[in-house]
């Protein structure tokens, strides 16, 4: 029992990441027709806003103290960073608290983005073949990925969590089992739980706001809501900007669990794809299901009882299942009919 | 567009055309850096790798992002024929044809249940499967992370195994496969597989092939069954993958589980795509590019590009330098993600839909003075 719950945690926080780039995929899908293998990237992008309001924060003062040297006997360079010496403590829990603050600089950044990137290229490919689509926007995300190597060189840039939720909870004890069985780090919870209210967020927005449903007519059927005189493409614009900030998002609060290097976006690309096929093709609520469907599958798949069983089961749980899905249920979990089909 | 143009003497004198133009590359390649065997062996492998899957996708429209599967799958088999029988390139290249049939006949059946997108996510799935799987579990045949290759302990039951002296290299009957010796045997095996996919695109079956592509419910509704047809399609194409990972292993007995991620899939979509698919010497074009680019580009540095700038003032010649050499080296991916980008937004039809646009042009002008002239283009 607490081993299962142990794994259903652990699935927990990747089957978020999932879910929320999924998430992503579908609007763009649902809304604007386009496959965009560029999303990957997207999630990619948002690490590196973490990485950078990092490095911004971090420029140093360098202060030599004459007074002492080091063990080598050269003098002692102090090291302050700037922040910290014109904000005090506010700079210090900014420094502190760099990953979660980020987010300030990465929604802006995502909004253009995804603006950018729907005005400038997405929009030329509505009525281009899928294929011509998903060829575009993998060129696109090569793209980007070689400009983050350029820039930030290949190899992977640790991010840390706040102090305060470094540690990990031992969940096993306050659920009344034996302590030190069922221990969480604190990171993935707050990330589940921003995912999920993440998530929250993105179908509240599109139930409740007039917006929303403009927005989600327009994905029933787009001619006949651009024949009311609504201008549904500007809408759609910002439904890719939003779902290029929610993969940013994504991509920011999973810096301390993942350190970002520039080819973690494909390497989530395929998951999340696998994830919305198996969710149904244009369906919310199955990309998100589908999302922490796999993630914990994929966790419970690594467990040594399930591994001496079936070897190698989980490095391939989530193709399986999805080949499964698609044969058993061809629209995937939620999917609607007609959708991607021709 | 395909159908139009072609008779049986123009399909020969093209064919003839192209084995001569490929059995001249090291001539004709030398000018422009490519003249060596290494990159020349890639060229002519690769080549056959988009050409079978361009049967697939060029033909029927089903795009499979998970052909390098089928290539990991030859490389293997090819090794251990090595191991097995001897370092005789024949057996392997046979071997390697016969199982990745098998494979691609079990992947296919299955995946081809499905179309458009979820066929391309059926087969992504096998592909990461086998290539998950070839590294962790199948570690005994596969060698995991630090490939399989031959071992003098190998029993090789044909060429006296135990062997102390002499290269492990692949070697038909007296000729080793590597420098030209290979670049010619890869050379001479993409000419016959190009023409046997210059067979299938013009016979029934390759018209098949094209129907399923425009209309397959007309198709069905005419009493036709297309799902033999796109089977058996995606089993010739598999069957050229195996054959180009046999050909990579006979030029160099390595194979390692890299050779089945998706990016190499993704590779071989793009050298289609660049090329022109559809077409039969697109794939080819599109495969040789990347190919060179890959070689050639990524080889230059600062130290090159200063060179080749030198005539440029100064003033100019840093900049220019600073901006290409982010495309070059290191960099070189960023050329391929900028060039493929611009070939799908501008020329969907690949390079040889440039070709022939071009020579379109060309033609238009004179065709008013002398209407005579019929020399057609063989593609």
């Amino acid at each position: 029992m607490d081993v299962i719950l142990l794994q259903l945690l652990n699935g927990l926080d990747k089957g978020g990441a999932y879910a929320l780039i999924a998430l992503g995929l579908t609007l763009i899908f649902g809304t604007l027709g386009v496959v965009n293998f560029a999303h990957g990237a997207l999630f990619m992008l948002g690490a590196f806003c973490a990485v950078s309001f990092h490095e911004i924060l971090n420029i140093e003062m360098v202060a030599i103290d004459p007074e002492k040297t080091t063990a080598w006997g050269t003098p002692l360079e102090i090291r302050t960073p700037y922040v910290e010496t014109y904000l005090g403590d506010f700079g210090h829990w900014m420094l502190n608290y760099s990953v979660p603050v980020s987010i300030l600089l990465a929604i802006p950044v995502m909004l253009l983005v995804g603006f950018v990137m729907e005005r400038g290229l997405i929009k030329h490919f509505y009525n281009r073949p899928h294929a011509d689509q998903i060829l575009v926007t993998f060129g696109l995300a090569i793209v980007l990925q070689e400009i983050i190597k350029t820039v930030f060189g290949a190899n992977p840039i640790p991010q840390t969590a706040p102090q305060t939720v470094r540690g990990a909870a031992d969940i096993g004890a306050a659920l009344g089992f034996d302590p030190g069985v069922i221990v969480y780090p604190y990171w993935r919870m707050v990330y589940l739980g921003f995912a999920a209210a993440v998530i929250g967020a993105v179908f509240a927005f599109l139930k409740f706001t007039t917006f929303g449903m403009v927005v989600r007519a327009g994905m029933a059927d787009r001619d006949t809501v651009g024949l009311l005189g609504i201008n549904i493409e500007r809408r759609f614009t910002i439904v890719f900007a939003i779902a290029a900030v929610v993969a940013g998002l994504a991509g920011v609060m999973y810096t301390p669990i993942l350190p970002p290097d520039y080819h973690m976006g494909m390497d989530f690309l395929v998951l999340s794809f696998v994830v919305v096929v198996v969710g149904g093709m244009g369906s919310l609520p199955g990309a998100v299901a589908a999302g922490f469907l796999l993630g914990i599958l994929q966790s419970f798949a690594s467990m040594n009882e399930v591994k001496a069983i079936l070897p190698g089961i989980d490095q391939i749980i989530i193709y399986l299942v999805a080949v499964v899905i698609l044969l058993v249920r061809p629209r995937g979990l939620l999917g609607r009919k007609g959708v991607m089909e021709s | 567009m395909v159908l139009k143009n072609s008779s049986p003497t123009s399909d020969l004198i093209f064919f003839a055309v192209f084995a001569v133009a490929v059995l001249t590359m090291p001539v004709w390649l030398e000018p422009i850096g490519a003249g060596y065997p290494d990159l020349l062996q890639k060229f002519a492998i690769y080549g056959l790798f988009a050409t079978g899957f361009n049967l697939l996708f060029g033909l029927t429209g089903y795009l499979s992002f998970g052909h390098a599967a089928f290539l990991g799958v030859g490389s293997y088999t090819a090794v251990w024929t090595f191991k097995l029988l001897g370092m005789n390139p024949i057996p392997a290249v046979i071997m390697a044809i016969i199982t990745s049939g098998i494979f691609a006949l079990l992947i296919g059946y299955v995946s081809l249940r499905r179309s458009g997108i979820y066929f391309s996510i059926l087969t992504l799935a096998f592909a990461q499967m086998s290539y998950n799987l070839a590294y962790s579990v199948l570690t005994p045949i596969t060698n995991g992370e630090t490939g399989l290759r031959v071992l003098r302990s190998d029993p090789r039951l044909f060429d006296g195994a135990g062997e102390a002296q002499g290269p492990l290299l692949a070697n038909l009957f007296g000729f080793e496969m590597t420098g030209y010796a290979g670049f010619y045997f890869c050379a001479v095996v993409l000419l016959i597989g190009f023409f046997i996919a210059q067979r299938i695109f013009r016979s029934p079956f390759g018209i098949m092939l094209r129907a399923v592509k425009t209309n397959q419910n007309r198709m069905t509704y005419t009493g036709l069954n297309p799902r033999p047809y796109t089977l058996a399609a995606f089993v010739i194409s598999g069957m050229y993958a195996g054959l180009a990972g046999a050909l990579l292993c006979i030029t160099d007995p390595l194979a390692g589980a890299e050779r089945m991620q998706w990016t190499a899939s993704g590779e071989v979509v793009l050298m289609t795509i660049l090329g022109g698919a559809g077409t039969l010497l697109g794939p080819i074009l599109g495969a040789a590019l990347i190919k060179y680019f890959e070689n050639i580009f990524s080889a230059f540095n600062e130290q090159t590009l200063h060179e080749i700038f030198g005539f440029l003032p100064d003033f100019l010649e840093y900049p220019v330098v600073s901006v290409s050499s982010l495309f070059v080296g290191e960099g070189w991916h960023l050329t391929l993600g900028v060039l493929f980008m611009i070939i799908v937004i501008f020329l969907p039809g690949g390079l040889m839909e440039g070709v022939s646009r071009i020579t379109r042009l060309f033609r238009r002008k004179p065709q008013k003075s002398e209407p005579s002239r019929a020399t057609a283009p063989a593609e």
